[in-house]
């Protein structure tokens, strides 16, 4: 029985499908380990070695890859939830309880989207605590460090864009709250210190794409969410992660 | 055969052998434990995601204002200082200031040392610094999301949000000109000389570009900070007050 199946799992293993694959053998031996790395287009984000400093969960508590992670799981959710919504002021709540009601995992989808949102926004925060502490930022890593900062500035507004979609009372007097501060820049704003625009041209307008929040402000915000804000994300993501290999890896005692 | 080849070499050879190599192949040291930690993330937030269920209001009414309007727990601490300064600093300078200071702290910070390791004693100021500013980031936000009810009034959390309260702080006291500009000027330049006197090292470590820049951020952050006591304690609305803006 055993040896059969030990049969089988080789015969697996050395089809062509597998082998175009997998190019390198089972990971047993360190030459194997090192072609997984190099080979699997997910791993190849990770150096060949890494310091045993940087390996312990003390050190890091795993608070970026949780972020990346939590980014994923974002937009998976966020694009099954894009089936089911539409950003225009007649059926956006309207969808809302479609989802809690007629939508199969409707519910847990959205609880998943929301819960994960508020984990991305503390794990980011905690790691930029992490890199801090750690002295992580120092040179070669300055470059990185600012990455970072404009990472957590768009981690906060892909939140804050998301918080209007539903179209509740909550979402909604939340953004105006937030976006009413936009209305008190010096000299952009048509309330702030020096004002030169009118209330209908300055910043908030501009933010809002009417005076008080409309169904223009939905949109901008639902795109803004949805395509502009995560493209953002993931090319800046993508600088981030390659930078930490070139800047030598993981920080690490001298 | 190998230990005998062992026990001929010299001690000093022996002892240049690191006795735990530095590095581990990523492959399965790494990528195992990003796998148990999504893993384990994935498991409470499935939990989570069936426990809780996020927050549905009602449909938004326009003209139905809810009191109070809280923001997203993580603009709580702004909204909070909207209580101590005029919305174009509370909402648009702080985050400014806060995003450039951030930025600001490698190209700063001179001191090379503390690199990979939780030390405080050889990076005592920055420490200090920056965990004050988190501290209070969280204090307002955790003040503000649960010490606060209508019309932004205090509200212990187990408080009724139906009894009347009363205003503590009116914000009755503008301080006139000829006292307001001299104290703040005469607290950014005592700010910016003192270290110079008294903590010589810090000053000569940087240049005067860098001490001038690191003495801004951090006088501001206790300026903004100071101005929260002025308003309860002292019930002073305004240091700095001009038709145009104020303080």
């Amino acid at each position: 029985m055993i040896n059969g199946l030990k049969r089988l799992v080789n015969w697996i293993i050395h089809t062509q499908i597998w082998l175009s694959i997998f190019r390198q053998g089972w990971p047993n031996t360190e030459r194997n380990r090192i072609l997984t790395i190099l080979n699997t287009c997910l791993f190849h984000l990770h150096p060949l070695k890494v310091r045993t400093s940087g390996l312990k969960v003390k050190y890091t508590f795993c608070l970026g890859g949780i972020s990346m992670f939590l980014f994923i799981v974002e937009t998976i959710t966020g694009v099954l939830l894009m089936f089911y919504y539409r950003p225009t002021v007649e059926y956006a709540y309207q969808d809302m309880k479609d989802l809690e009601f007629a939508v199969t995992f409707g519910l847990f989808l959205r609880n998943m989207h929301r819960w994960a949102a508020h984990g991305m926004v503390l794990t980011v925060i905690l790691h930029m605590c992490r890199v801090f502490y750690t002295g992580a930022y120092k040179p070669p890593r300055e470059y990185n460090w600012c990455v970072g900062v404009v990472l957590l500035v768009l981690t906060l507004l892909l939140s804050f864009t998301g918080y209007l979609l539903p179209w509740d009372q909550l979402a909604f007097w939340a953004v105006t709250v937030g976006t009413n501060m936009a209305k008190a820049t010096p000299i952009m704003g048509a309330e702030g210190p020096f004002h030169i625009l009118s209330e209908m041209s300055d910043m908030c307008f501009y933010l809002r794409g009417s005076v008080n929040i409309s169904e223009n402000t939905l949109l901008r915000f639902y795109v803004l969410h949805c395509i502009a804000l995560p493209l953002a994300a993931v090319v800046l993501m993508s600088i981030h992660f390659w930078r930490v290999r070139k800047d030598g890896g993981i920080s690490g005692p001298l | 055969m190998q230990e005998r080849v062992d026990e001929v070499k010299p001690k000093e050879a022996v002892s240049e052998i690191p006795k735990k190599p530095d590095k581990l192949l990523a492959f399965p040291h790494l990528v195992f434990k990003e796998f148990i930690a999504l893993m384990l993330v994935s498991l409470v937030l499935i939990i989570i995601s069936m426990v809780l269920n996020a927050p549905l209001e009602e449909v938004a009414t326009p003209t139905k204002t809810p009191n109070p309007a809280k923001a997203p727990w993580y603009f709580v601490g702004l909204q909070e200082m909207l209580v101590y300064f005029d919305p174009w600093i509370a909402g648009v300078m702080i985050p400014i200031l806060i995003i450039v200071g951030l930025m600001a702290i490698p190209f700063v910070d001179k001191n090379i040392k503390g690199v990979g390791i939780y030390c405080f004693r050889e990076r005592k100021f920055a420490f200090v610094i920056f965990t004050i500013g988190i501290v209070v980031w969280f204090g307002l936000i955790i003040f503000g999301c649960f010490f606060r009810g209508p019309s932004w009034l205090l509200y212990l959390p187990w408080e009724s949000w139906d009894i009347h309260k009363p205003v503590i702080s009116k914000g009755t006291y503008i301080l006139p000109l000829y006292i307001g500009v001299p104290s703040v000027m005469g607290y950014y330049a005592l700010g910016m000389w003192l270290p110079t006197l008294f903590a010589r090292n810090f000053f000569r470590a940087l240049s005067p570009a860098k001490y001038f820049v690191t003495m801004f951020f951090v006088l501001s952050m206790f300026g903004f900070i100071g101005k929260i006591p002025l308003r309860f304690i002292f019930d002073i609305k305004y240091v700095i007050h001009t038709p145009w803006f104020s303080i």
